[in-house]
């Protein structure tokens, strides 16, 4: 019996009083946060929030997985494209909109429309690896920033695309409604992401990156499970870019080129592969720092990629991984 | 029981360019058996137990388990049908823990589907529950709970086969194939082997087919055995009769001796 409690125990993805005092902490901070910070850092956070949701499901498919993908900004344009569309172009009745219907269902459909073509582009996934699917997926990203600055009624052209207003009942949502709704849908998603992580199914991707052979053979679906990991990796881009669509109500196909999916690989890079935690800290990380060196925008590839090369050499398991060494150094500590 | 055949094999053949790695091979082995697979090195050993895992797929030839062909069957669907096995060259999870590499192999018990897992919904995890309660009991049978929680990397070679016996167990076959298993093993851990594989079949009811190079631990274990060299078997019998098979001791040392030299002489080799 005490045994089973500690199989239970085992399952609980925050474990002793003080994880849990810091997550309680960490969620009044945030529900309180609006009454007190100015809008800027609200949108800040927004951004943070749309790029934790990117970065963990990124994470999901090239740290879990072991498929790398350079070309993930190319599910977050679909995701934003999707998202825009659905609410610019769906003839939706006053009401439904009011009530938000609208931008729920842009939520809904760029995460599917995403996870769609994530399966998509997994397929050749089957048969390709290592190099050969990471050139894969850099010519799809390529190919959907090639198909949005091509074909104007799609993306708005030159002009872009504007997205109406988004309302919910009696609020409009901008700065902080929209603020708790990112920080709302990330924080679920996370979530997700971390039970799936720890179940037989995240385990089955930690397998296919370590021995495919070894997984295949005790029974682990190569083909679904492949599949799976880029459509929920993609699902979580779309769900992203969507958001973002929201927080800028303007988008042009710049946003979602092939810097962008090296950016978002940075994120996890940096952060930890193989975490979700970790994805969370360097999409913040990654989020702030640019803002701070607005000055140095030109130098930001070479930073990013300066910082990658450093963090493969220093910590390849990322800043995430240098904490649970100091954590675990000071729990050892005087011995 | 006892008796049935489980497996099945006649007239396997599979090359790989000009290289015969198995030729018109028949094997019929009954459930509950307990044999070996003997030959020199590159005599089609690996590539045997890759036919019967669906890794490799023979140009000619049929393999049958429990009366059904696995023909054109996934590794996958091969092990949800009872059939495991372990590595000549060690494929683990490298970067998971013992525990984690075992509860793979339950991976094809789980009945939660995607939605469940991702939810955390009760359902999983009274699965989940379970399926830890199985490998902790693979644990203890394997003097495992020691390491439960390292990473399978940081472990000695013969700790390494261990836990890939234990994921081989977790799926519960019906059949299970050992390639070298004793290979990296001190001899203290060869003799705990031995136990090991007796207890599998006694207590867990599988059928084994060990590929081995330590003669002396085949000869002790086998009900029979089976010799393969350059693709083709060459022999089958009781250990006794294998001792004296004069192709054998030809296919071992080259060549004829005179007085029946004692296949054991070469038995280290690898
Ligand atoms: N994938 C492959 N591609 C090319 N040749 C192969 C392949 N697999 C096996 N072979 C060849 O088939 C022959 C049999 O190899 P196999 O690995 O089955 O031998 P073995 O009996 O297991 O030998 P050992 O005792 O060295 O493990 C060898 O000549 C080998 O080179
Ligand atoms: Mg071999």
């Amino acid at each position: 019996m005490e045994l089973k409690e500690r199989y239970e125990e085992d399952l609980f993805l925050v474990r002793g009083a003080l994880a849990w005092t810091a997550l309680l902490t960490l969620c009044a901070g945030l529900f309180l946060l609006p009454y007190v910070a100015r809008n800027y850092v609200l949108f800040t956070l927004s951004l943070v929030a749309v790029n934790a949701v990117i970065a963990v499901g990124l994470n999901l498919l090239v740290g879990y997985t072991g498929q790398i993908s350079l070309g993930h900004a190319g599910f977050v344009a679909i995701g934003a494209y999707t998202a825009g569309l659905v609410m610019a172009k769906l003839p939706w009745p006053e009401a439904a909109a009011a009530w938000g219907l609208s931008w729920l269902a842009a939520l809904a459909a760029a995460g599917l429309v995403a996870a769609i073509f994530g399966f998509l582009v997994g397929l050749p996934a089957l048969r390709l690896t290592g190099p050969y699917l990471t050139i894969a997926t850099l010519g799809f990203g390529i190919a959907v920033h090639q198909v949005l600055t091509n074909w104007d009624r799609l993306s708005g052209g030159r002009t872009g695309l504007f997205l109406p207003k988004l309302f919910f009942g009696p609020w409009r949502l901008e700065e902080r409604p929209l603020y708790y709704v990112t920080i709302l849908v990330a924080g679920l998603l996370i979530w997700v992401a971390s039970n799936l992580v720890r179940s037989h199914v995240g385990r089955a991707f930690v397998a296919i990156r370590d021995s495919d052979i070894a997984a295949a053979v005790t029974g682990v679906n190569l083909t679904a499970y492949k599949t799976l990991a880029f459509a929920v990796s993609a699902a979580y881009a779309g769900i992203g870019g969507a958001m973002l669509a929201f927080i800028l109500r303007y988008l042009e196909p710049q946003l979602f080129t092939l810097f962008e999916s090296i950016y978002y690989l940075s994120m996890i890079v940096i952060g930890g592969l193989g975490t979700v935690p970790g994805s969370v800290l360097g999409a913040a990380v990654l989020t702030v720092l640019p803002q701070q060196l607005a000055g140095l925008k030109e130098w930001l590839p070479i930073v990013y990629g300066a910082a990658i090369m450093f963090m493969m050499a220093v910590e390849p398991r990322g800043l995430y991984g240098r904490w649970v060494k100091i954590r675990l150094w000071f729990k050892t500590w005087p011995f | 029981m006892g008796t049935s055949v489980l497996l099945n094999i006649e007239g396997l053949s599979i090359a790989f360019g000009g290289v015969v790695a198995l030729s018109n091979v028949d094997l019929d082995v009954s459930s509950g058996a307990l044999i070996s697979i003997i030959g020199p090195n590159g005599a089609g050993k690996t590539t045997l137990f890759n036919c019967i895992c669906g890794l490799y797929h023979a140009d000619s030839g049929m393999i049958r388990f429990s009366g059904a062909s696995l023909a054109g069957l996934k590794p996958d669907a091969i092990a949800r049908r009872g059939i495991a096995r372990t590595f000549q060259n060690i494929e683990l999870f490298l970067r998971m823990t013992v525990l984690e590499n075992l509860l793979l192999g339950r991976h094809l018990h789980f009945r939660a589907g995607f939605a469940a897992a991702s939810l955390g919904a009760p359902h999983w995890r009274r699965e989940e529950i379970r399926h830890r309660e199985v490998a902790e009991q693979i644990l203890d049978f394997l003097d495992l709970q020691a390491v439960r929680d390292r990473r399978v990397g940081d472990l000695s070679l013969g700790r390494q086969r261990m836990v890939e016996l234990g994921r081989a167990l977790a799926t519960e076959p019906a059949l299970l194939l050992l390639d070298e298993p004793s290979s990296g093993m001190t001899a203290e851990e060869k003799e705990d082997l031995v136990f090991r594989i007796r207890d599998i079949r006694d207590e867990m009811n599988a059928t084994i087919i060990l590929v081995e190079h330590d003669l002396k631990l085949v000869m002790g274990i086998s009900d029979w055995i089976a010799v393969l060299d350059h693709g083709v078997k060459i022999a089958q019998g009781s250990p006794e009769q294998i001792q004296m098979h004069p192709d054998v001791i030809k296919a071992y040392l080259g060549e004829p001796t005179e007085g029946g030299a004692d296949a054991r002489t070469r038995g280290t080799a690898t």
